[in-house]
């Protein structure tokens, strides 16, 4: 089933990036997919245990969740836009270290929430523990931000299916 | 719609300059790493700029994707190195952070 | 002709966006904050770039134009993936080295 999906995936990625669709190309395309998904089809999606229904479910919620990303992204740059363009001394700047332990459970979770605090105004991931995470912000106000669990919210619920 | 390109071409040039001075000036290495991956940005984004004015995109577009790629594995690459490099220092923040608690 | 003016729009925002990030990138005053410009300054300015070219392919859908807008369309996802993971890395490797981090009051007793 998984390794189904890897070659329709990989043979997808052939066809956009090559340009040509005569018989031979996509012959090469077709064997060269089915030799990398023999030799890696391990690699690509770790937990398999999840039901077919809860992987649609994940690929349905995505896009809204990618939305919402790209919301915050362009508010993170209007931030940085605006302290880089305050003249004289930048008041607002006073970084902290703040560190949350989000209650996620399987690694794909965590990885997304430390990926979009990067990408939200004002606070980087440093370090990304079993249980808990290491935040720089740049001033306060976003250091409170990100202390309450809202994103962790909404993470958990597009990708671990709506629980804690 | 051609002199735009090259407005905007010249335009992301110019602003290379600044981060060029941080590469110069930075004060520790990781500052020049950083630097130098926010060019490899702007590179991926000139080329296919370039692409469309040399009428040839489908090839610069390729060209942007590989340096893409390798600037990502380089400063990977660079930031795993400087993990090795100096392992007395390690953690000397974390712990002036506990003790200002 | 709509098509046009929407990709000089978007271009014209990327750069400014552009212009943020390299102006932070020179006047902050410390590693991590450099950090925060140069990791989020590009993402969204580098998006808007090649969504704006992208628009202008569009002027000329044949199949091959399609093609260039799918590769387009993977570089961005590409960095949109890559670029949060490397300023991580980065962030990490100069915290473990123990970058001094910079404090409001110092430069209050230095400035006055």
């Amino acid at each position: 089933m998984y390794r189904i999906a890897i070659f329709l995936l990989l043979l997808g990625i052939w066809i956009v990036f090559s340009g040509k669709f005569d018989a031979f190309h996509l012959f090469l395309g077709a064997l060269s997919s089915l030799f990398i998904t023999a030799i890696s089809g391990s690699f690509y999606f770790s937990d398999r245990s999840k039901s077919f229904g809860a992987r649609m479910g994940e690929i349905i919620r995505l896009p809204g969740y990618g939305l919402w990303l790209l919301w915050q992204i362009v508010l993170s740059n209007v931030h940085i836009l605006k302290l880089a363009l305050t003249p004289g001394d930048i008041k607002e700047l006073d970084p902290t270290l703040v560190r949350i332990k989000p209650k996620l459970k399987t690694d794909f979770g965590r990885y997304m929430l430390a990926n979009s605090i990067t990408l939200t105004p004002g606070t980087i991931t440093i370090e990304v523990g079993e249980n808990e995470m290491l935040i720089h912000s740049i001033s306060k106000h976003t250091a409170d931000g990100v202390k309450d669990d809202s994103m962790e919210k909404k993470v958990a619920k597009v990708f671990e299916g709506g629980e804690s | 719609m051609e002199t735009f390109f090259v407005f905007a071409g010249v335009a992301i040039l110019i602003l290379m300059l600044p981060i060029m001075y941080r590469i110069v000036a930075g004060p520790t290495a990781i500052d020049r790493i950083v630097a130098v991956n926010v060019i490899g940005t702007k590179t991926t984004v000139l080329l296919v700029i370039i692409g469309i004015l040399y009428g040839r995109v489908e090839m610069f577009v390729d060209f942007a994707l590989t340096y893409a790629l390798l600037n990502f594995i380089g400063s990977l690459a660079a930031a795993r190195f400087l993990d090795r490099v100096n392992p007395d220092k390690h953690y000397s923040n974390m712990k002036a952070e506990e003790a200002s608690k | 002709m709509i098509l046009n003016t929407l990709s000089i729009f978007l271009i014209s925002i990327g750069i400014v966006f552009f212009i943020g990030g390299a102006v932070g990138v020179l006047r902050f005053p410390d590693f991590y904050t450099r950090m925060h410009a140069a990791g989020k300054g590009d993402t969204c300015s580098m998006l808007l770039i090649l969504t704006g070219l992208s628009v202008f392919q569009l002027n000329d859908p044949t199949l091959a134009n399609f093609l260039v807008v799918g590769k387009i369309f993977f570089i961005t996802l590409f960095i949109m993936i890559t670029s949060p993971t490397s300023t991580h890395a980065l962030i990490k490797a100069g915290f473990e080295e123990g970058i001094k981090m910079w404090k409001r009051d110092e430069t209050k007793e230095d400035g006055e």
